[in-house]
């Protein structure tokens, strides 16, 4: 296990004992001593005058026994959760299920409202909540401060975090003040009867996947992509929520942020994770209105095949195609494309290929993964309306 | 400024195979090259240099011929060049990469700034930068789109979130990843070539880092383990419906919300 080592350098001044927010240095025989209060928040090795403590780990194998639970971060921003919260909750309740855990979740923030509350639907057992003012924005280094405190105390085998940019940027610097393992952007997880995480991630841009597993540290640390899991479904209230605080010199950052900015310029087409795409089947420039609510509703960018610049309909910067650009979103849905090679080259390696045309013997639907043999101006007021008539859109 | 640039020698190409006979990538035959979101990285600092003045480093870790992508920087502009190397650092992950970068940067000196591409098209983690930031005891900002000013004290930057643009003043010493795009990177100039073909590059191993126990570097170092690896299953079965005889519409929203495009 992990734990402080007082060196020779040390001169009894006194400093650590001053700065440790847990009372867990003490003199005792003309020495100082780290007792059970230590959450290795290492502001004693920060504040040392002469460097001589350290952070020590061993290389031996931990107690795994030790580490019960799935610990999830729940990432909160701009007044609401991240819908990545409520996936990984799904994915920890399967996990503990597994292996007869806990399922505990971290929020952190300031103005929380209802939203600890909430997540007590999801069957989660814990929620721990730090609401501060100095948590309103997110500030990785006291963000991770804050998880090290509750991790350190709680002890869950497992952490998980969701793979977004901030959740990319936390995590590898609570897995470092662990020295445990983190495993980046995972798409699959899984685990074994003795709490060891099955681990599963694209390398190589997506051509390759490994499977990784944390054998001899605990934690264990994984960021998983968002949309990958399954949300969790609601089930009986059992849980508890629990507010915490943690001393203000931990809530103390190097990082300000002057200004949050909604992005309101549009992505470029080649950078869209959703893209819709106006073929020849429309059949007028005011129809592709149509088109563009589809991609409005599913978050995306509207798309077109050559003809439909040619004639002046859409922008060039919209054109899929070997004489226009080359995309890879995650999800392509084509309506009224034939889907001429020239264009197909440039879009058959998007993740999901969704085809609406009229003509089954198409050459759009040999690459489509899902294709609808007809008429667009059918199919897709019906799909806007069964979109609308659902709960809430994706983002 | 003393700016320091951590870069990375990948795979020339990401369309790797597998060898079905021992289960290991097939990298022979495929050629190197700088990941190509370190060139950002070291553009920023090149510009940095240009409007500030100071040095610029560069650091990689990997095996002697990593010394070629060194070269490279230093035709682009980069003054001087540390790669750590030794056999005794093969198969790190995050954390013992980011703890070696980390005590090699300890042993070549300090700085004031510290600059990591987004990502490395190999192992795409992302996640090598922070923790780098995090043994250094320095904090970091992520996904750096923008520089807006530069002081003594501090910068303060944008960075590129899922749907907004955060402002954020850092502290130096401060370690920052770069977007793609932040500024396109320089072409290597024959010039340079010439100018620094003679210039050394300082090798550093194991023994030169102030940690030396083993424990900490490579495979003894990593808790991580890969236990296999394998080609993902892209035989996604097609499914075509004839909008007459099914509800092509209902149809597919029933694949969007499987999909997770739509929620529920």
């Amino acid at each position: 296990m992990d734990g402080l080592i007082i060196g020779q350098q040390c001169t009894l001044c006194g400093k650590c004992l001053e700065v440790c927010p847990f009372d867990a240095l003490e003199l005792i025989d003309g020495r100082i001593q780290v007792n059970a209060n230590c959450r290795l928040c290492r502001l004693c090795v920060k504040h040392c005058p002469e460097q001589a403590i350290r952070l020590q780990t061993s290389a031996s194998v931990v107690d795994k026994s030790e580490w019960r639970g799935i610990m999830v971060f729940g990432e909160y921003g701009d007044g609401q959760l991240h819908p990545v919260t409520i996936e990984l909750i799904g994915k920890a309740r399967e996990l503990a299920g597994k292996t007869k855990m806990a399922v505990s979740v971290v929020l952190v923030g300031h103005d929380l409202g209802q939203t600890a509350d909430s997540l007590l639907d999801y069957g989660v057992n814990t929620v721990y909540v730090y609401d501060d003012p100095a948590l309103a924005t997110f500030r990785v280094d006291v963000y991770a401060n804050v998880l090290t405190e509750i991790i350190g105390e709680m002890k869950p085998s497992v952490v998980l975090i969701g793979g977004t940019s901030l959740g990319r940027s936390l995590a590898p610097r609570v897995a470092t003040r662990f020295r445990t393992g983190l495993t980046a952007d995972c798409t699959q997880l899984d685990i074994k009867d003795n709490t060891d995480l099955i681990q599963i991630r694209p390398a190589f841009g997506g051509n390759i996947m490994a499977q990784i597993i944390t054998t001899r540290t605990r934690p264990q640390f994984a960021t998983v992509r968002y949309k990958v899991m399954d949300s969790a479904v609601k089930t009986v209230r059992t849980g508890k929520v629990i507010s915490r605080s943690i001393p203000s010199d931990l809530l103390k950052s190097r990082l300000e942020v002057v200004r949050i900015e909604k992005k309101d310029a549009l992505p470029s087409i080649t950078e869209a994770d959703v893209l819709v795409v106006a073929g020849q089947g429309v059949r007028s420039k005011d129809d592709l209105v149509l088109i563009r609510q589809l991609a409005d509703r599913l978050g995306g960018q509207i798309a077109s095949t050559r003809p439909m610049v040619e004639k002046g309909w859409l922008d060039y910067t919209r054109q899929i195609g070997l004489s226009g650009r080359t995309v890879k979103p995650k999800l392509i849905i084509t309506c009224g494309v034939s889907g001429a090679i020239q264009f197909c080259a440039c879009m058959n390696a998007a993740d999901l290929i969704i085809a609406i045309n009229r003509d089954p013997a198409a050459p759009i639907f040999r690459i489509a993964h899902y294709g609808i043999v007809g008429d667009l101006y059918n199919v897709i007021p019906k799909l806007i309306q069964r979109i609308e008539g659902s709960a809430q859109y994706a983002i | 400024m003393n700016i320091l640039v951590c870069i990375k020698q990948v795979p020339g190409t990401t369309k790797v195979e597998i060898d079905p006979a021992n289960g290991v990538l097939r990298r022979d035959g495929i050629a190197s090259k700088m990941n190509p979101y370190d060139l950002y990285a070291l553009e920023t600092a090149l510009t940095i240099r240009e409007q500030h003045d100071g040095l610029v480093s560069v650091i990689t870790m990997g095996p002697p011929q990593a010394e070629a992508i060194i070269r490279e920087a230093y035709m682009m502009g980069a003054d001087q060049g540390f790669l750590l190397t030794d056999r005794r650092f093969a198969g790190s992950d995050v954390l013992a990469t980011s703890y070696t970068l980390s005590q090699g940067i300890r042993t070549i000196g300090s700085f004031d700034l510290i600059i990591c591409g987004k990502q490395t098209t190999d192992g795409d983690t992302a996640q090598v930068g922070a923790a780098i930031a995090e043994w250094l005891d320095i904090p970091h900002v992520t996904w750096v789109r923008a520089i807006r000013t530069i002081t003594e004290r501090g910068m303060t930057v944008e960075k590129n979130m899922a749907e907004s643009i955060e402002t954020v003043s850092i502290q130096f010493p401060c370690l920052i990843t770069v977007d793609k795009d932040i500024y396109m990177p320089r072409l290597p100039s024959y010039k340079k070539m010439i100018e620094t073909n003679n210039r050394t590059i300082t090798s550093l191993s194991l023994d030169d880092l102030p940690d030396q126990d083993e424990n900490h570097y490579g495979l003894n170092g990593s808790p991580t383990q890969v236990e296999r690896i394998f080609q993902p299953d892209d035989s996604r079965e097609q499914v075509i419906w004839d909008d007459a005889m099914d509800d092509g519409a209902d149809k597919l929203f029933t694949v969007l919300i499987n999909e997770k495009y739509i929620r529920t």
